[in-house]
């Protein structure tokens, strides 16, 4: 069973498709990509996924958990960290882990041990005490990716997890993510070609809210003749609007 | 367990900002000193503490409502309120845990109010500790109000919605600062029919130990209050599903 599966997944704002028919399939432990520009309906597609707006037709399955029919069981398995950084400024690091711990109904013991593991997985132990809103943005979204491990779930969202950062602070970024791959499902959004192609393992190209391709990196270049993820994103996306 | 671990979120997230401290409790015992100030100098029976504290400890909870709405609206604005919506939490839980923690806020708030009033010649009574405790549910209309206006208005808009226009209308029509019987008409009978006026009195009844009159100021303030609950619970319900 994959960890998602989408079956003509729409959604439309009046009569706007920000995502038109999605059919998409992300394997266990896969990092996959929502590449596009913007406006192309990644955060929608995630939105939806994650069970934060109803689709106005289609289904998708979390782990053969329905989103429209079973979506209390789909946020039990689901971890989110969305595009702006969201943490409570004015609550310390710690505070932050621990309120994740208690809206996910741990207990005293299993909440002193995920906030253990991680600080420690997120190098969180020099900052711990102080208040979030303090933090600079690396940090602050360093510790949003943490306190979405924090239920130890199944399936990931990162939506623009290194939109305005700088390339240090990205870097760290990135080899955090790194860390997680194969451990947990992850589906990433990014207009960051660089970063779909360092990071993923499949790439889903989406335009004017359609699935255009989906493929690795390598694929996808084959696919275009272009030697460049850039060129073949561009030649894509050009060729969609045509 | 849920609802707690967020209403510790909230309480600690209200009470760490300097700015609401200063205007919960600093505000209303500014007032209270300066009227009572007013009063040594010029012999007005409006401004004798017994009558002053009651209406000031209510103004006070005005500000409740702000900070419960600003709470609200800076985490919808936020993605905070977002990720929290992933997250296997109830509607219910949302509800309690913005609600919960604002009571002893009201609490503590009231008392500091008191305290200050014994030190400006209010006669220390048993009747103080029912007065501070009968905040409790006059609160749930201000909490009530907070929660409603957090889920409709933005952070910008309920500053002045909730800060100007609502401490402003509600300070004017709780009969504190002057008695609507001077103004009469429309502007009495509005008063009357509004919850801030019967808040006050209630508060001066315990105060004075009249205990027949408190029945109908409590049961037209809370009927305000379920009122409020409903209607915030059905808005606040509303955004959510919207998101």
């Amino acid at each position: 069973m994959p960890a998602i599966r989408t079956e003509k997944l729409t959604k439309k704002y009046g009569d706007q498709t920000a995502v038109d028919a999605l059919d998409l399939c992300v394997e266990r432990g896969e990092l996959f990509s929502l590449l596009g520009v913007n406006g192309a309906g990644k955060t929608t597609a995630i939105k939806m996924l994650c069970c934060l707006t109803k689709p106005s037709s289609g289904d998708a399955f979390l782990n053969g958990r329905s989103i429209v029919s079973a979506s209390a069981l789909v946020k039990e398995i689901i971890g989110v960290s969305p595009q702006e950084t969201a943490v409570a400024p004015n609550l310390t690091v710690l505070e932050n882990l621990e309120l994740m711990c208690g809206v996910h109904g741990f207990s005293g013991k299993k909440r002193r041990r995920k906030t253990e593991e991680l600080s420690e997985q997120f190098s969180l132990h020099s900052v711990r005490n102080k208040r979030a809103g303090k933090l600079s943005g690396g940090w602050q979204r360093r510790l949003s990716i943490a306190m979405a491990l924090i239920s130890e779930p199944e399936i990931l969202f990162l939506d623009e997890p290194t939109l305005g950062l700088d390339i240090l602070a990205r870097s760290d970024l990135w080899e955090t993510v790194r860390s997680l791959k194969g451990r947990v499902t992850i589906v990433l959004t990014t207009h960051y070609l660089e970063e779909a192609e360092a990071l993923s393992d499949r790439i889903g190209i989406l335009c004017g809210g359609r699935l255009l391709l989906a493929g690795t990196a390598e694929e996808i270049r084959k696919a275009t003749g272009e030697e460049r993820l850039e060129d073949a994103f561009i030649s894509i996306v050009k060729g969609a609007g045509k | 367990m849920k609802a707690m671990a967020f209403g510790v979120r909230n309480a600690k997230e209200i009470l760490r900002d300097p700015l609401t401290v200063a205007f919960s409790l600093g505000f209303p015992v500014a007032i209270l000193l300066l009227l009572s100030a007013i009063r040594a100098n010029v012999p007005f029976d409006r401004f004798a503490i017994e009558r002053l504290a009651p209406g000031i400890a209510i103004f006070g909870l005005s500000f409740l409502t702000l900070f419960c709405a600003t709470l609200i609206a800076r985490d919808r604005e936020s993605a905070l309120l977002q990720r929290l919506y992933t997250a296997p939490l109830a509607g219910t839980d949302f509800i309690f845990g913005y609600a919960l923690p604002m009571v002893p806020i009201a609490l503590g708030q009231s008392a500091v109010c008191y305290v200050v009033a014994i030190a400006l010649g209010l006669e220390p009574s048993a009747r103080l500790l029912a007065a501070i405790a009968m905040i409790a549910p006059v609160s749930l209309f201000f909490i009530a109000m907070g929660l409603l206006c957090g889920s409709v208005f933005s952070v910008k808009q309920v500053g002045g919605i909730c800060g100007a226009l609502l401490t402003n209308v509600g300070a004017w029509l709780s009969g504190t600062w002057f008695d609507p019987d001077l103004v009469g008409g429309a502007f009495k009978k509005i008063a009357e029919l509004l919850p801030f006026i019967h808040a006050v009195e209630l508060e001066r009844a315990i105060l004075r130990g009249d205990i027949r009159t408190i029945p109908g100021h409590l049961l037209w303030v809370m009927g305000y209050g379920f009122a409020a609950v409903l209607l915030a619970v059905g808005l606040f319900l509303r955004q959510k599903n919207r998101q």
